[in-house]
């Protein structure tokens, strides 16, 4: 495992949770394999990227800058990290397992001849032996994979490592990597996207997010999540089923598909705890649980549980709450 | 316009943690009498073909399973659906086959098959939840692939798919053939078949493929990943259940635990 090569995408001004997450993972695992850490960074014009990257512990970042890059493209994005791969001689390819991460480690493993391992949360090692740890079976149990070909490409869960802390005093390579771009690849075209205007607060980012799900019974009981969620600071999420019923839109889910969080602070009504939804909550901190059906899953998972109809528990919640955090 | 979906059988995902053990000679659960079930996103994937297939004049729809013969129940269900046809891809010589194997193997089935101008499949399965068969397939097809799509629209020479996207969702339209990967929604709720439906299913055909029927790389045949070891994990809190049986005295109580835990 000698050179391990990171995919760090920028949002805005600042390199996203996910590739801070993977940098420190990629960081971890080169102190132990006595490895080097190399990025790529993809877009407009990455220089600002690329230096947070060597804070973050990159000893060299490759850049690809043109313009046609500048929104994320699958067939261009997937082209040059190929190109930066393979011009970098790495063994390893680590990306965050996110949106774009499962557009790409799939299509990217298969074009290297390369193992593809997804979901990783952790690594093990046992003398020159590497194996990559992840959940399976919706987190009911862990798995330990070894990979059989001489290269691989990893995704790291959303949301499963600790960012590590930058050091804006270490030096490093930028390099800017010759790619013309192959218009003729362009197969995928944006047509429209759409930002939900629900709440100014991502889910991703949210320190505390109020759930709703099939036990509302309907989507008039959103809206006493959300005065309940406005009055905490925080913001409304829903499970699969509240979703796929039409009560809210699916941006707001959280699981598995949707969105993986972290909040101090989940609030659970009215979910069952589906074995994917849960999956989408394993770094939370404190989960409350409030649901009518003391046999729930959702309550294997919560810190706090209260057995009762939402409709009787969240308005005097919200009263109360008004009274305590003025 | 051929519309083929790939299903799989998978251990039910809501099974009681209480009954979920990982054999240790084979690191694989102990399906016992555990219930077997078509995975959830597959089960949408097909929905959203049959819709697809029923607005489009001359459409089919093939359903692809691979797995061994309990897996021909989750095949009956797309009957069930109306599939038009049912194939199982199996050989007793695969093994511990990866997301990459089973994406070659399907890949090239589709091409035995006379190919196809959509592949729908679920975004991931419930139980290893790699969420790579259907990049791996659109690759080895050399044909664009869209992930997370909760729903499609066709056009003459284009697809439009929704797809979810961090804080909101995209819109992206791709030309046939592609690979689209698929998430549940309001719009893809399984139906229930109709009794008449159960009943034609179970006297269609299901067709077989094994290795020699397809035009198949042995070497992409081989897992790229091996489990080497795997182990139950205990995720149970220990959930404190407040006492009260008033909404407000539970409100209370639960501002004061909340309090003490300094989340506020």
């Amino acid at each position: 495992m000698n050179k391990i090569l990171i995919y760090t995408h920028h949002q805005e001004e600042s390199l996203s949770s996910g590739a801070k997450e993977v940098l420190a993972f990629g960081s971890r695992l080169a102190s132990v394999t006595e490895g080097t850490v190399e990025a790529v960074l993809v877009g407009v014009k990455p220089t600002a990227g690329a230096k947070e990257a060597i804070s973050y512990g990159a000893s060299k970042v490759y850049t690809v800058c043109n313009p046609l890059l500048a929104e994320y493209q699958v067939d261009l994005y997937a082209d040059s990290l190929y190109t930066v791969f393979q011009q970098s001689g790495a063994d390893v390819l680590l990306l965050s397992f996110d949106r774009t991460g499962k557009d790409l480690a799939g299509r990217l493993a298969t074009r290297l001849g390369a193992s593809a391992i997804t979901e990783v949360t952790d690594f093990r090692t046992e003398g020159s032996k590497l194996t990559w740890v992840r959940p399976i079976y919706g987190d009911k149990a862990l798995g330990e994979y070894s990979t059989s070909r001489k290269k691989v490409v990893v995704g790291i869960r959303q949301k499963s490592q600790d960012q590590a802390v930058p050091d804006s005093t270490r030096t490093g390579e930028i390099i800017e990597v010759n790619y013309s771009v192959p218009e003729e690849k362009v197969l995928t075209k944006l047509v429209v996207k759409i930002q939900s205007a629900l709440s100014d607060i991502r889910l991703e980012d949210a320190n505390i997010i109020v759930s709703g799900g099939r036990g509302l019974g309907g989507p008039e009981g959103f809206q006493e999540l959300q005065a309940l969620a406005e009055l905490l600071g925080g913001t409304v999420g829903a499970s699969r089923a509240a979703c796929d019923a039409g009560w809210v839109p699916s941006n707001l889910q959280v699981g598995q598909t949707g969105a993986v969080v972290a909040p101090d602070l989940y609030i659970a009504v009215g979910i069952s705890g589906a074995s994917q939804h849960l999956a989408g909550i394993t770094s939370a901190k404190t989960v409350v649980a409030i649901n009518s059906d003391p046999e729930a899953p959702i309550f294997k998972r919560a810190n706090l549980g209260v057995i009762a109809d939402y409709k009787t528990v969240i308005p005097a919640l919200t009263e109360k709450l008004k009274k305590v955090l003025v | 316009m051929h519309i083929v979906v790939c299903l799989k059988h998978v251990l039910d995902p809501e099974i009681k943690p209480r009954y979920f053990q990982i054999d240790p000679e084979t690191n694989r659960p102990d399906y016992g009498d555990n219930d077997m079930v078509l995975d959830s996103f597959a089960e949408n994937a097909l929905e959203l073909a049959i819709q697809l297939r029923d607005k489009t004049p001359g459409a089919t729809v093939t359903a692809i399973c691979l797995g061994d013969e309990s897996s021909e129940e989750v095949l009956r269900r797309a009957l069930a659906f109306t599939a038009n046809a049912a194939v199982r891809v199996w050989d007793s010589e695969w093994e511990n086959l990866d997301g990459q194997a089973v994406g070659h193997i399907l890949a090239q089935t589709i091409k035995t098959l006379g190919g196809a101008e959509l592949v729908l499949t679920g975004y991931q399965a419930s139980d290893i939840e790699e969420a790579l068969v259907g990049p791996v397939m659109a690759e080895e097809l050399g044909i664009p692939c869209v992930t997370l799509v909760s729903d499609l629209e066709l056009a003459d020479d284009s697809v439009k798919s929704t797809c979810e996207a961090e804080g909101g969702y995209t819109v992206v339209s791709v030309p046939f053939p592609a690979v689209f990967t698929i998430i549940s929604s309001e719009t893809n709720v399984p139906r229930l078949p109709k009794v008449k439906d159960i009943r034609l299913a179970r006297s269609k055909s299901i067709s077989l493929f094994e290795a020699e029927d397809t035009d198949l790389d042995k070497e992409r045949c081989q897992p790229g990943v091996r489990l080497e070891r795997a182990y139950v994990l205990n995720r149970d809190v220990n959930c404190e259940i407040l006492s009260g049986s008033e909404g407000t005295v539970l409100a209370d109580e639960l501002i004061d635990k909340l309090l003490t835990l300094k989340i506020f």
